[in-house]
This record gives C-alpha cells, sequence and structure tokens, in this order.
C-alpha cells in the first residue's frame, strides 16, 4: 500500500495535469477555428479591395499588356510576411496581374467562392471574386501551411509559460498535502514514540474531526486491553497468593514429619500434608476450570438434559470420601430436562453439590429438587451444614473469598466457578436459606421455557 | 515459652502449633479474630504469629487491638502477599517482624526466639548462671560444661526460672508457659518437674517459696 501522501499527490498532480491538457486542446481547437474564420475574412476583403482597384475593362481590352507582377519578396525576420497571394485573371483566361509571391499557374478553377488546392506542392485556400463589368476575376490566396504554422505559435506561446507554471503547482501540491496530513502524522508519530508497555489513552484534544472517530477507538481498545491485563494479572496475583497458604501448611507438615521424635506425631504430620496435597491439587484444578472458563466463548451449544442422569454423572465421579450417597434426588429432578450447555452445566452442578456435601454434617442431607413458578424453572441443591452467615451473601461469590464456615479442602474458588458458568449458559444462582431454617439452598434459575416435564418418566 | 498462632488454615495452623512444640514452646492456635482476642484477654503470651488474612477481618486489626491495649507482645507477620507496602504498613502498625510464606518451620522458631529476647532486652542467646548454660536454640543445657538431657517441659520449668534469676514465678505462671490448652495438666505436673530438674542439675540452682511458688536462688547457698 502506497503512503497516503504519496497517493494524494499522485491524484492532484494527474487531475491538474488532466485538467491542463484539456484547456489546450480546447484553446488549440478554438484558436484554430477562430484564425481560419478571421483569415478567411481577410482573403475576402482583400480580393473585393483587388477588385475594386483594377480599372474597368483595361486590362481586360488589351491582350497584350504585359502582366503586372508587383514588387517586394519575402523580408527576413518577419514570419508572416506574404502569407497572401493574389492573381487576376480576365474572363478569357489570361493573368492580367498578381502578387510576387504567387505561382504563375491558376490558385483555383472555381469561379467564385472559397476552395482548396494543391498548386506548385502547396496547399492554398483561395477565395474567387469576380467583376461581370470588368470583366475580371480575382483569386486571393492563403498558405493553409503558414496559417497552421500561426496556430501553432500561438498555443507555443501559452505552453512556454505552463512549462513553468507546472512544477510550481507541483511543489504547492506537495507542500499543502504534507501540511493537510500533518495531525495524522502527528498522531503517527506519538503512537510510535510509545513503548509497547504505555497503554494511556492518545489526547484527542486537538485533533480533527477526521481522525478523532480512529483515535477514540484506538483509546477505547487500549481500555480494553488494559481490562483484559489488569484482570489477567490479578487472576494470577490471587492464584500465586492462594497457593502459598497451602504450600506453607505442607511445608510445615513435612518438616514436622522429618523431625518427629514421636511415630504419633509422625503419622499425624504426614495425614496433614496429605490433606494438603489434595486441596491444593483441588485449588488447581479449580483454577484451570476458572482461566478455561474465562476463555471459553460467551455462548455456548444448549441441549436438553435429564435433570436425574446429570446429576448421577456428577455425584458419580465424586471421591467417596465425600460421602456422595447423602444426595437424594427428588421425583421433580428424575422427570424434568432443562435445555443449557452441558459442560456448564456438569460445572456448576458439579461445584454446587460439592460444597453441599463438605459443609453438610455426616449424618445430613444434600437434597436435590426441580420447580417452576411462573416464569422462572429452579433447580434447587440444599444442604444440612452451616448456611452463609450474615454479611457474606455476595462476598461468597467473589474469586478466592472463603467464609468463615470453610472446609478444608475449600479453594474458595467454587462459587465463583458456578456464577461465571451459569452466566455463560444463560443462568442465574441464588443463594437463600431454606424452609427449614438452617443450611443452605442454592438455586440455578433458568427461564420456564427452558425446563420441560419428560413424558417418559 | 507461650506462643499463640493466629492462622484461618487448618493444615498451617496444625502444622505450626505442632512444629512449634518441638521447638520446645507452648503454643495455642485460632483461626479468627474473635478467637484471637478472646485468647488475648484471658492468657499472656511470650509472642504472637499473625497471619494477615482471616475470615472475619484482618491481622492487623488485631495488631491494632493489641497495641491500643499498649500491649507489648511481640508480634510475627506471616502473609502470602510479599508487595512491600504490605510489609511496610505491617510494621508500622506495630508488628516486631514479617514473614512471608511459605517459610521454614526453623525460621519460625528463631524468629520467635528473637523476637522474645529483644522484648526482654537480653543480648546474649544464651541464658547463663554460674556454671549453668542454657541454650533457648539448640533445646541444650549444660552444667559445669556437661550436657544435660532434660525433657521438653524440664527445659520449659528451667528456661522460665533462668530468664529472671532470683524472682519467683508462681506454680500457674510456669503451668502457663509449660502448657497449652488443650493439653490435659495433671495437679502436680509442676511439683514433678521440678523435683526431676533438681535430680539432674541439682538441688543448689531451684528454691520452693512455700505457697508462693519456685525460683532461681541468687544468694549463697
Amino acid at each position: 500500500m502506497i503512503s497516503l501522501r504519496t497517493r494524494l499527490l499522485l491524484i492532484l498532480i494527474a487531475s491538474t495535469s488532466a485538467i491542463w491538457l484539456c484547456g489546450f486542446a480546447w484553446i488549440y481547437v478554438d484558436a484554430r477555428q477562430e484564425t481560419q474564420h478571421l483569415l478567411d475574412r481577410r482573403l475576402m476583403e482583400a480580393a473585393r479591395m483587388v477588385l475594386s482597384l483594377s480599372a474597368p475593362g483595361m486590362p481586360a481590352s488589351d491582350p497584350n499588356l504585359p502582366v503586372v507582377v508587383s514588387a517586394g519578396g519575402p523580408i527576413a525576420g518577419a514570419s508572416y510576411e506574404h502569407i497572401l497571394t493574389c492573381q487576376v485573371w480576365s474572363f478569357d483566361g489570361r493573368l492580367v496581374g498578381r502578387s510576387g509571391n504567387a505561382p504563375a499557374s491558376k490558385l483555383t478553377e472555381e469561379p467564385t467562392g472559397f476552395s482548396e488546392r494543391v498548386v506548385d506542392g502547396e496547399i492554398y485556400r483561395v477565395y474567387a471574386a469576380e467583376d461581370p463589368i470588368k470583366r475580371v476575376r480575382v483569386l486571393v490566396g492563403d498558405n493553409l501551411e503558414q496559417r497552421q504554422q500561426f496556430v501553432r505559435d500561438l498555443v507555443r506561446s501559452l505552453l512556454v509559460p505552463a512549462a513553468f507554471i507546472l512544477p510550481m503547482l507541483a511543489l504547492l501540491i506537495w507542500i499543502s498535502v504534507k501540511q493537510g496530513l500533518e495531525p495524522l502524522q502527528r498522531a503517527t508519530k506519538s503512537l510510535s514514540a510509545r513503548g509497547a508497555e504505555n497503554l494511556t489513552p492518545l489526547d484527542v484534544g486537538r485533533s480533527p474531526s477526521e481522525i478523532r472517530p480512529l483515535i477514540n477507538a484506538l483509546n477505547g481498545l487500549f481500555g480494553k486491553v488494559v481490562a483484559a491485563r489488569e484482570h489477567e494479572r490479578s487472576f494470577v496475583a490471587y492464584a500465586a497468593h492462594e497457593m502459598r497458604t497451602p504450600l506453607a501448611g505442607l511445608k510445615t507438615q513435612v518438616q514436622i514429619a522429618a523431625q518427629a521424635t514421636v511415630p504419633e506425631m509422625r503419622k499425624n504430620a504426614l495425614c496433614q500434608a496429605l490433606k494438603g496435597v489434595d486441596r491444593t491439587s483441588r485449588l488447581v484444578q479449580q483454577l484451570l476450570a476458572m482461566s478455561r472458563l474465562d476463555a471459553s466463548p460467551p455462548r455456548l451449544q444448549d441441549q436438553w438434559i435429564n435433570l436425574a442422569a446429570a446429576f448421577h454423572d456428577v455425584t458419580a465421579s465424586m471421591s467417596r470420601e465425600l460421602l456422595p450417597e447423602r444426595v437424594t434426588i427428588a421425583a421433580s429432578v428424575r422427570n424434568h430436562s432443562v435445555a443449557i450447555d452441558r459442560e456448564m452445566f456438569d460445572l456448576a452442578a458439579r461445584n454446587l453439590v460439592e460444597n453441599a456435601l463438605q459443609l453438610t454434617p455426616p449424618d445430613g442431607t444434600v437434597r436435590l429438587s426441580a420447580t417452576q413458578e411462573g416464569q422462572e424453572a429452579k433447580i434447587c441443591i440444599e444442604d444440612d451444614g452451616p448456611g452463609i452467615p450474615c454479611g457474606e451473601e455476595e462476598l461468597v461469590l467473589q474469586r478466592f473469598f472463603r467464609g468463615r464456615h470453610k472446609s478444608a479442602t475449600g479453594s474458595g474458588l467454587g462459587l465463583a466457578i458456578v456464577t461465571t458458568a451459569l452466566d455463560r449458559a444463560g443462568a442465574k444462582l441464588r443463594l437463600c436459606r431454606p424452609g427449614t431454617g438452617h443450611g443452605l439452598r442454592a438455586e440455578i434459575i433458568v427461564s420456564a421455557n427452558r425446563l420441560r416435564l419428560d413424558d417418559a418418566a | 515459652m507461650r506462643i499463640l498462632v493466629v492462622e484461618d488454615d487448618p493444615i498451617l495452623l496444625d502444622g505450626l502449633t505442632t512444629g512449634l512444640t518441638l521447638h520446645g514452646m507452648a503454643a495455642d492456635g485460632v483461626d479468627t479474630c474473635e478467637d484471637a482476642y478472646a485468647a488475648l484477654a484471658t492468657t499472656t503470651f511470650s509472642a504472637i504469629v499473625l497471619d494477615l488474612m482471616l475470615p472475619d477481618g484482618s491481622g492487623i486489626d488485631v495488631l491494632r487491638h493489641l497495641r491500643l491495649r499498649n500491649d507489648a507482645t511481640p508480634v510475627l507477620l506471616l502473609t502470602a502477599r510479599d508487595a512491600v507496602e504490605d510489609r511496610v504498613k505491617g510494621l508500622d502498625e506495630g508488628a516486631d517482624d514479617y514473614l512471608g510464606k511459605p517459610f521454614d518451620l526453623e525460621e519460625v522458631a528463631a524468629r520467635l526466639r528473637a523476637l522474645d529476647r529483644r522484648a526482654q532486652g537480653r543480648a546474649s542467646p544464651k541464658l547463663v548462671f554460674q556454671s549453668l548454660v542454657l541454650d533457648p536454640g539448640s533445646l541444650e543445657v549444660t552444667l559445669n560444661d556437661k550436657p544435660v538431657h532434660l525433657s521438653r517441659r524440664e527445659f520449659g520449668v528451667l528456661r522460665a526460672l533462668m530468664l529472671r534469676p532470683g524472682i519467683v514465678c508462681s506454680r500457674s505462671q510456669l503451668e502457663d508457659q509449660l502448657y497449652g490448652w488443650q493439653e490435659e495438666v495433671g495437679s502436680n505436673a509442676v511439683e514433678v518437674h521440678i523435683h526431676n530438674l533438681r535430680a539432674k542439675i541439682g538441688r543448689r540452682y531451684i528454691q520452693t517459696l512455700r505457697g508462693l511458688g519456685y525460683r532461681i536462688r541468687i544468694e549463697a547457698p
């Protein structure tokens, strides 16, 4: 792609030259016609003048008189001398007189009016006029070659100044284009001068209205990049920070195991270290899930999923230590299907059920149900845990927040993953206290048309 | 040396309390600010290990609360954040030392000993009384340059007495220094430890003041 300046320069110079050329062509054609017309009038006038001057009957009456030849030849230095050629013929075909530059042969055979003819190798435009009383015919001719020379000279006299003006015009165009593109140049300079890390918005202030949208768009883009980077940075910082505490615990426990003198103490330390490893690997898993969610496209493929089957898959792959057999599935779950993205639903359901199992005492239950209320359909997960303390309802949804009633294996990411996954799938999460007054009820809310009763069930 | 550990991560809390016990300290663990306030109200600690991020508030709040009461107990801050501002803020709020996670158990113990030494205005890390030398770092005691093997509790009793020779330590004060809340203290546990100590280092160092407690005898026997 050629530069904007070269492009503008080429277009301007080409169009200016074209206009100049057209102008010249017009002047040339017009000047030729005008001179033709003017010189024709001169021919006519000259013929009439010669005719009026010739004595009546005189030259014609006496055939023995010699031919009158006017004196004079070409005068040096005068370009348009002797354009006119004149012959006077008697009606009986005798040459009565002629001008010095005229050929001896007849200029035209036409009795009257204009005609063109080649005489002695040169083209003449001839006007013939006759006087029937004096019985003479006057032929006045112009050398056409000379006529054209005259027009050419006229045009040339215009071309010479143009040859000086055109380069000056080109220079002026070049300067104007440079000046006109100056704001763009400035913006480009300030852009190329900034480092890769500099994402501060460009100054819109004095920029012209044509490039303002471009600068605004760029600033918008900068803003987005900054936000994305900030998000990434804080995520990485949080992740690193969250890894440190379990790692510190792990290290301390391993050191105790290495130093312990009592076997019981060593066994306990190793047991704690094992728990720490479990928790850290779960944290890593959750972090991976979170970063996958952050990267996934906003809208995914909805499909009809039977709730009981989906929850069964989720509990079947869970660690036995969580005692997944405590999950009870209501009939409403068994005979309902939901239209949702499978992966997102699995992620949300797994985290919610895991949370519920972790917080429920070993003899408690986790109850799954599905209901429809007006425009909303709810899939509910109820547990017998301690619930969410007052004031933490909003906080629990934040990444890495671990509330007062936290479990040893919690990463603080579970509910953040659930809300993000459900948001991607076009659903919502609501947390509330169940009717029994204790525990927690997590509701996955979708629009009513996305939940249907299965006929087979 | 009685230590309070305030840390919300259960595995790390368990590791710290157990690990500090291995280093001859009696450690109590709590995992919320609220519990920390309760512990500080009832017990005197030699030092506090304080995590910054707690579920019901910040460790800084606990620190402020402590310093507002004009309590000069040394505080070692633990934090997963390693930004300089965090450290500066913690130290400016009255913390005495700072340690980033993950850390070495040895280092925590060493820093706590250093904090304790500084709090008592001692120059030497070792406690020396006549020919009796006690090294809190290596948990070793020598008498006339010969090593004496003491149990963890016996070491604790001797250390508590040797900190201020001639000053009386009551039985309950000694119990506080030796046992955490979770530990069962027998009614005559301290007497037993004193008895065993006398058997190992000789009778002349520890004096019993009936009804008051025990002290290192400074006058000539």
